[in-house]
C-alpha cells in the first residue's frame, strides 16, 4: 500500500482548567493514496481531533504524524501553515465561507498564498467552480447561495490549490438528504475521477457508504476498519 | 497588493459601523488639517519677518502708545538706518464681521521701510498729496471690489473724530499695492497719519509702535538695547524686539495658538483612539471563525496579524486622506485671514503620519489577538 497518511502511536491530551483529558489513545493508522476514508464514531470518540491531526491543524501529544512523506508533528506554527497551504484542502460542516466575498473570491483565497498572477488566480478559481458545477454563480455572495451551493463553493476552495489531501469535517451535516447525496457524489467523483485522497468525518452511515473505507473510532481508539464493498453512487 | 481586495471587503463587512467610524476619523483629520494649517500660517508669518527690522513698543504694554517725538531720537541711535511707525486703527467696513487691518502711516516713510510692498511711484505720490487718501492691498481690493477713486467708509472701534464725535472715517483709494513674496500681506489698509492725527479726538502726537531698520542684522540686540536705554526711566519706556518676536507676541494677543491647537488635537485624538480601537476590537471579535478559517487555509499567524493591521491602516489612512482633502479644499477660503493659499505640505504629511500611528495603536491589540488565535478552539467556538 502506498500510504499517504501514517500515524504511529498517536495520543492527544487536552488540558481544560485543572483537568487533563486524553482524547486519542495510541492510534496507529495508514491511509493509502487515492483512498476515500470515512471516520465514523459516536460523539466524543475523537473523530474531529484525529482529523485535525491529519490536517495539520493540531499536533499530537505523543507519537508521529506523517503526510505525503513529511513528519508534521514537530513543525513550527509558521511551517505548518505553509504545509497546510500546499497539501491540505479543508471542507467544514458549516461551509465557513467569507460572507463579504463573492464565490470566486472565496475560492481564490488559498491562491493568495501562491505566486500566481491575478489573472491566473481568477482562471483557476473559475475552473474549480466549474468542476463543482457552479461556474454561473461565481459573482454571488454566500448569502445568495443555497446550503448545497455554499458547500460546493467550499469544496471548490478546498480543491483550487490542487492539494494532496482533502479533509472534510461533517461536510453534509448541515444539509438535507438529497443535497447531502449531491455533495457526497461530488466528493466521490473527485476521488474516483480526479484521484483525490479524501478523509471525511461523519456520523451518518449513509454518508460513510460513499467512502471506500470506514474507520470506526470509539473512546479515542480505532476499533475497526471496514472496506465498503459496494460504494453508494 | 493582492490582499487589498480582501482587506477592502473585510473593512466593509459592517457597512454602517465602518461609515460611522470613517466619518469620525474624517472629522478629526479635517479639524487637524484646519487647526494645524492655521498654526502653520502663523508660524510662517513670523518666519517671513525681516531680520533687519526691529519693532519698538511701549515697555508697559504692546497696546500703549508712544510719543511721536521719540522717532527722531531713535533715528539718531548708532546703527539705525531708518525709522517709521504704525498705529492700530481697529476698523471694519460696513459690518463688524468685515474687519479691516488698517493703519495710519506716513506714506513714503512706510513704503520705504517695507520694500517688499510694491506700490507704483505715481500712486505713492498721490498718497502723499491726498490727505484723505488710502492705499490698500490687492487682495483686499479684490475681496470688496474696490478700485482707485472709490470712497471707502471705515468704522473705527477705537478712534473718534474730534469735529463730530463720530467713529466713521472716509477715505479715497489712491493706490493699490502688492506683495509678490507674501500675498497674505495684501490685506492691509493704509491711510495718512498726518490727517488722522489732526482729526482724532484724543491721542494726538502719539503712535502705536516704531519700526526700525538697522544697518547690520548682527547688531540687532545691541541697537535694541541702545534704544531702550535711551528712554529708560522716562514716562515712555520702550521695549525693542525683532520683527519676528513682535509678530509672535502680536499673535499671542489671540492666545498661544500652538498651545491651544496642540491641546485640542490631543483631546480629539485620544477620543478617537478609544472609538477606533473599540471598533477594531469588536470587528475582530466578530470575525474569529473567519480568521480561523484563513489560518486553516495556510495563512500564517504573522500574515493574519498583518491583515488586521492593514485593515486598520486602510481605514485610518483613507479617512485621513478624506479629512485632509476637505481641509485642503476649504483652506483657500481663509486666504484673506491667514495669507496661505493652500494647506501646507508639512501639515498633510504630519496628518498622514498621525493616521498611520493611530492605525497601528488601535490595530495592534486586535491584530495580536488574531495572531494568537488557536485554530481548533476558534473553529469549535471556544
Amino acid at each position: 500500500m502506498n500510504a499517504i497518511v501514517t500515524l504511529q502511536n498517536v495520543t492527544k491530551r487536552y488540558t481544560r482548567g485543572k483537568q487533563t483529558v486524553e482524547v486519542l489513545h495510541g492510534i496507529d493508522l495508514e491511509i493509502a493514496q487515492g483512498d476515500f476514508v470515512a471516520l465514523m464514531g459516536p460523539s466524543g470518540s475523537g473523530k474531529t481531533t484525529l482529523l485535525n491531526l491529519i490536517g495539520g491543524l493540531d499536533q499530537p501529544s505523543t507519537g508521529s504524524v506523517a503526510v505525503a512523506g513529511e513528519r508534521i508533528d514537530s513543525l513550527s506554527g509558521s511551517r505548518l501553515a505553509k504545509w497546510r497551504a500546499r497539501h491540505i484542502g479543508f471542507v467544514f460542516q458549516f461551509y465557513n465561507l467569507m460572507p463579504m466575498l463573492t464565490a470566486q473570491r472565496n475560492v481564490e483565497l488559498p491562491l493568495l498564498l501562491t505566486s500566481l498572477s491575478a489573472s491566473q488566480r481568477k482562471r483557476n478559481a473559475e475552473a474549480a467552480l466549474a468542476v463543482v458545477g457552479l461556474a454561473e454563480r461565481a459573482r454571488h455572495k454566500p448569502n445568495e447561495l443555497s446550503g448545497g451551493q455554499a458547500q460546493r463553493v467550499a469544496i471548490a476552495r478546498a480543491l483550487v490549490a490542487d492539494p494532496t489531501l482533502l479533509v472534510c469535517d461533517e461536510p453534509t451535516g448541515d444539509l438535507d438528504r438529497s443535497t447531502a447525496d449531491e455533495i457526497l457524489n461530488l466528493l466521490q467523483v473527485l476521488n474516483r475521477e480526479h484521484g483525490k485522497t479524501i478523509v471525511m468525518v461523519t456520523h451518518d452511515p449513509k454518508a460513510a457508504e460513499f467512502a471506500t473505507h470506514q474507520l470506526h473510532l470509539d473512546k479515542g481508539k480505532l476499533v475497526g476498519t471496514t472496506a465498503t464493498s459496494t460504494t453508494a453512487a | 497588493m493582492k490582499f487589498l481586495p480582501l482587506l477592502w471587503a473585510s473593512l466593509w463587512r459592517k457597512k454602517t459601523r465602518t461609515i460611522f467610524t470613517l466619518l469620525s476619523i474624517v472629522a478629526a483629520f479635517l479639524l487637524f488639517g484646519m487647526l494645524q494649517g492655521v498654526n502653520a500660517a502663523f508660524e510662517r508669518t513670523a518666519d517671513l519677518a525681516n531680520v533687519n527690522r526691529l519693532v519698538v513698543v511701549s515697555k508697559i504694554s504692546f497696546t500703549e502708545s508712544l510719543p511721536y517725538s521719540q522717532m527722531q531720537q531713535i533715528a539718531a541711535v548708532d546703527g539705525v538706518d531708518a525709522v517709521s511707525f504704525n498705529s492700530w486703527f481697529g476698523a471694519y467696513f460696513q459690518d463688524p464681521k468685515n474687519f479691516i487691518f488698517s493703519f495710519p502711516v506716513e506714506p513714503r516713510r512706510h513704503f520705504d521701510m517695507y520694500p517688499e510692498f510694491k506700490l507704483p511711484e505715481d500712486q505713492l505720490q498721490a498718497f502723499e498729496r491726498n490727505r484723505g487718501g488710502a492705499v490698500v492691498g490687492a487682495a483686499l481690493a479684490t475681496k470688496y471690489g474696490w478700485k482707485i477713486g472709490d470712497r471707502i467708509p471705515l468704522h473705527s472701534t477705537i478712534w473718534t473724530r474730534k469735529d463730530n464725535g463720530s467713529s466713521d472715517w472716509n477715505f479715497e483709494i489712491v493706490g493699490i499695492y502688492t506683495v509678490p513674496t507674501d500675498v497674505g500681506q495684501e490685506n492691509q489698509f493704509f491711510f495718512q497719519h498726518e490727517n488722522f492725527d489732526e482729526a482724532r479726538a484724543f491721542g494726538r502726537g502719539r503712535v502705536g509702535w516704531y519700526i526700525v531698520r538697522i544697518k547690520d542684522a548682527n547688531q540687532a540686540a545691541q541697537v535694541g538695547a541702545a534704544i531702550d536705554a535711551l528712554f529708560a526711566n522716562s514716562t515712555d519706556e520702550t521695549k525693542a524686539q525683532s520683527e519676528k518676536e513682535f509678530q509672535m507676541s502680536f499673535l499671542k494677543q489671540l492666545g498661544d495658538i500652538n498651545y491651544i491647537v496642540t491641546r485640542i488635537l490631543i483631546a480629539v485624538f485620544v477620543a478617537l483612539l478609544f472609538a477606533t480601537g473599540s471598533t477594531m476590537m469588536q470587528s475582530v471579535r466578530e470575525r474569529v471563525p473567519e480568521l480561523a478559517v484563513l489560518k486553516t487555509l495556510g495563512f500564517s499567524d504573522a500574515r493574519v496579524l498583518t491583515l488586521v493591521l492593514g485593515e486598520s491602516v486602510l481605514l485610518c489612512v483613507l479617512s485621513a486622506c478624506l479629512g485632509l482633502g476637505i481641509a485642503a479644499l476649504l483652506f483657500p477660503a481663509l486666504k484673506d485671514v491667514l495669507g496661505l493659499v493652500r494647506l501646507p505640505g508639512e501639515v498633510v504629511a504630519g496628518g498622514l503620519i498621525a493616521a498611520v500611528l493611530l492605525a497601528l495603536i488601535t490595530g495592534l491589540p486586535p491584530a495580536l489577538r488574531a495572531r494568537s488565535l488557536n485554530i481548533v478552539d476558534a473553529l469549535a467556538g471556544r
